[in-house]
């Protein structure tokens, strides 16, 4: 989507599938602009920028990430509920090898082969075997914590190494993470959009079988999709252990999962696939980041938390289902009716 | 009967949708106890009239009168509300459950708080019986044809309904025993005083069946006839809204007896088959020629065109294509020999509904280019442009979603992906199926000049015209087996049903 609408008209943006992820991301900036007292300060310190929006956008990485497979998954009718799972396994295996005294690169390739494992795993059992994918992926999200532990033995890793721990807590004018993002950003991008890979995940989401009769190999992209979550849910499981200078198998990247399917759908894309929305994702993502953020500064009591966030969630939902805009929209369409009806 | 009251009138019905005006100022009025015949080419508005009486669709402007009283429909509950019942083309029935439940389903009788099953059979048995249809309601649906299911699916309408049907293409899956059932009880409806809205594409069966025709061309509506005094060819002409001549044109297709079709053969099949399927068949396919399958409905057909594409896998035999034998295909395999396949159900295996013209029109040819050569946009735009112009595809744009496309516009939207690829063998099941004269005219007129040009094609259809229009050679099925051959010197409507009725000529 993206890449064309800015030079079409504001009318075209209210209607694009951007606008209300866009609104509700900007109501909240404002409400914290008058609530959180400094939240849009940004400090230069030692030639690096901080500030809440900083913290935001470095703890929305994860999320940001993950969001993005969960989109391209999704588009092909699927899900992956492993995510939470892989972010476990990824964030002990690369902190396992450096707390062996293993390299960052060897670590973070090894992070990220674990969640290309897990990745095939998944493809394989949705794809070529056909177990529907809440049931192949859920799997995963059972045994994959499991599996987490078996290697940490119970324990939570902790480490110092100063050059892994960089990755998710260092700064180059603004946090390192973020440089990740972009460039798995610029990467999905060019994946879905410069060769056919969206095309084909679209179609198949739409229509599998008319797709399969063009010729396309459903099962081979349907797969990749489940891989390609997997790589990035590593990547995320990375960034997280590295940030907190430790790996804990049963709470990194906990119901992450759920917030990656949120931001998908809250990003414009429908549960039922076909047509997905990048950089509706990515606003999702934010929003909620955002969101979750402004009711911890916010001092709201732990055990409303979780409602307040539930209630805002609903609302950005529901605002965008059809029954709402047809509501919403019901006295324009009669005011531009009639010129089409008097012209004749 | 004809000088009954309107049971049912529609008022200046305004409806639009983004750059298309679907009614504009449309009539309908419906009498008591007539069946009335919707007519129209694609995209003129029949769905779109339909959709609006039954609540699928809510109307612009405009009014509904029922019995005189105005009425409101805006969901399909208003319409059940005020006793209008619809039974659409495709079934929308349960097949694993019984006839009887399928009938009272979603309003079932109850005694005691639990479902009083006595009373479902015994109720859906009367109901049935008074259509003639003797059937044992205690069955499965699947037990029974389409037809049988199609009657069940009408008889449960005419009981939920207060006077107003409506048959939305019922008998375009029926071969013609099941149609003339179909008439017998539609008849009995009427004589009851039932009044039928009726939409079909077969000319024969709305002289057959109706006493008056609506016509409507482009949303406007052309007017309305009672059928005894509107001739065939004037029904025609005015819902092309082309003058005779040009009709007649149109009409008379005939081959380019000059075309010379090679002896070469472009794919053999030895003992090609599947069991349960298709038995197995040897078939060659020349150079350049238009090969017909004719046959009834579950000939086999549709079966031997799927196998040669590789969407079902042959379990005995060999096909042979350029030169190479292979003991099965699949369709990645049969896009690399460059095949088309243009599949039966347009809608479930043809049409991506979602996405944009231009996507389903690149989808095969960016599929055999594969995941990293992808077609510049540009380049896409410029294909697309071309095979909407080439196949006069009516779209306000090349980025409409292809679901707002009617029928016939949909089949050439899927059409111009099969040339953009440009096939050697281009295999079209049933590509004339639900749409309109004029469209069928172009399309078998697209066949031969395509054959022309050196295309080989694969033919399949019901209508027998339309193969002796376009075919060099037709292969005849019957019971999932090929019986016959007819060169083209043999080629006419009779010899293909004696074949069809008889069995083999040639077995060949």
């Amino acid at each position: 989507m993206g890449e064309n609408k800015t030079k079409t008209l504001f009318s075209d943006f209210t209607h694009s599938k951007m606008f209300w992820p866009i609104v509700a991301l900007m109501a909240l900036l404002l409400f914290n602009l008058f609530m959180t007292p400094g939240f849009f300060t940004i400090q230069m310190k030692d030639g690096h920028l901080y500030g809440s929006l900083f913290d935001i956008l470095n703890h929305a990485t994860p999320l940001i990430l993950i969001s993005l497979g969960m989109t391209v998954v999704i588009a092909t009718q699927g899900i992956d509920i492993s995510v939470g799972a892989i972010i476990a396994i990824s964030a002990v295996v690369s902190a396992t090898v450096i707390v062996d005294g293993g390299s960052v690169l060897s670590a973070v390739l090894a992070g990220i082969g674990s969640g290309i494992v897990c990745g095939i795993w998944n493809g394989l059992l949705v794809s070529y075997i056909g177990i529907q994918p809440m049931v192949g992926t859920l799997i995963l999200y059972i045994v994959g914590r499991g599996i987490a532990q078996l290697i940490t033995a119970g324990q939570i890793l902790t480490f110092t190494s100063p050059a892994f721990v960089a990755i998710g807590t260092g700064y180059w004018l603004v946090p390192v993470a973020c440089y990740v993002a972009i460039a798995i950003i610029i990467i999905m991008h060019l994946l879905t959009r410069k060769t056919s890979f969206g095309l084909f995940v679209e179609s198949i989401g739409v229509n599998s079988t008319a797709s399969r009769y063009s010729g396309i190999n459903a099962k081979r992209i349907i797969f990749c999709t489940y891989v390609i979550s997997g790589i990035l849910a590593s990547i995320a499981g990375i960034l997280i252990c590295s940030n907190i200078k430790s790996a804990d198998a049963n709470n990194a990247g906990l119901w992450l999962e759920l917030d990656a399917i949120l931001a998908t759908v809250i990003g414009g894309t429908s549960m039922n696939g076909g047509r997905f929305y990048l950089s509706g994702t990515i606003v999702g993502a934010l929003f909620i980041q955002t969101l979750t953020t402004t009711i911890y500064s916010l001092g709201v009591p732990t055990e409303v938390t979780l409602v307040v966030k539930a209630v805002i969630v609903i609302a950005v939902c529901l605002i965008q289902t059809p029954v709402f805009i047809k509501m919403f929209a019901k006295k324009k369409p009669v005011v531009q009716m009639k010129p089409v009806t008097e012209s004749k | 009967m004809t000088e009954q009251e309107p049971v049912l009138q529609m008022q200046h019905i305004y409806k639009t949708f983004p750059g298309v005006k679907a009614l504009n100022n449309v009539d309908f009025e419906l009498k008591k106890g007539e069946i009335h015949s919707l007519m129209g080419e694609n995209g003129a508005g029949k769905s779109t009239l339909i959709k609006v009486l039954t609540g699928v669709y809510e109307i612009d402007e405009g009014t509904f009168l029922l019995n005189g009283k105005e009425i409101k429909i805006s969901s399909t509950s208003d319409a059940q509300k005020n006793g209008i019942s619809t039974v659409y083309q495709e079934i929308n029935l349960c097949a694993n459950l019984s006839v009887a439940e399928n009938i009272y389903i979603g309003r079932e009788p109850k005694k005691g708080g639990s479902i009083d099953w006595k009373k479902i059979n015994h109720d859906a048995k009367e109901l049935l019986d008074k259509l003639e249809i003797h059937i044992d309601v205690e069955k499965k649906l699947s037990d029974y044809s389409l037809a049988i299911q199609q009657m069940v699916a009408i008889s449960r309408a005419v009981d939920t309904s207060r006077g107003i049907l409506i048959l939305d293409e019922p008998t375009s899956s029926l071969d013609t025993n099941e149609v003339n059932q179909l008439f017998s009880v539609m008849r009995k409806l009427k004589d009851s005083g039932m009044s039928i809205i009726f939409v079909s594409h077969f000319l024969e069966q709305i002289y057959e069946i109706c006493d008056r025709v609506t016509i409507l061309r482009n949303g406007d509506l052309v007017g309305t006839y009672d059928i005894d005094k509107l001739s065939r060819i004037d029904l025609v002409s005015k819902m092309i809204g082309k003058d005779l001549d040009e009709l007649e044109k149109l009409n008379d297709i005939k081959q380019n007896s000059s075309k010379q079709v090679s002896g070469e053969n472009l794919l053999e099949t030895h003992g090609y088959g599947k069991r349960g399927t298709i038995e197995p068949f040897d078939l060659n396919i020349r150079k350049g020629e238009v090969l017909g399958l004719a046959g009834l409905l579950g000939s086999g057909r549709t079966e031997v065109a799927s196998m040669l594409f590789g969407i079902n896998k042959a379990d005995h035999g060999t096909i042979k294509i350029g030169g190479k034998t292979y003991s099965y295909i699949y369709p990645k395999k049969a896009i690399a020999e460059s095949f088309g396949f243009c599949p039966e159900d347009r809608k479930a295996e043809g049409v991506a509904g979602a996405l944009t013209i231009r996507e389903n029109i690149i989808l095969a040819l960016q599929s055999s280019k594969g995941l990293l050569r992808y077609i510049p946009m540009k380049k896409q735009q410029e294909i697309a442009k071309k095979y909407i112009d080439l196949l006069s595809i009516k779209t306000p744009s090349m980025e409409q979603q292809i679901d707002n496309l009617s029928g016939g516009n949909q089949q050439k939207v899927i059409l111009a992906r099969w040339l953009a690829t440009d096939p050697q063998l281009l295999i079209l099941d049933e590509p004339t199926r639900g749409i309109d004269v004029g469209a069928k005219s172009e399309l078998q007129k697209l066949i031969i000049e395509l054959s022309n040009s050196g295309m080989t094609i694969l033919f399949i259809s019901s209508e027998l015209k339309e193969l002796v229009n376009c075919c060099d050679r037709i292969i005849v099925l019957r019971d999932q087996k090929m019986i016959g051959e007819l060169s083209k010197e043999e080629i006419r409507e009779e010899t293909i049903m004696k074949t069809i009725a008889e069995g083999g000529l040639r077995v060949g």
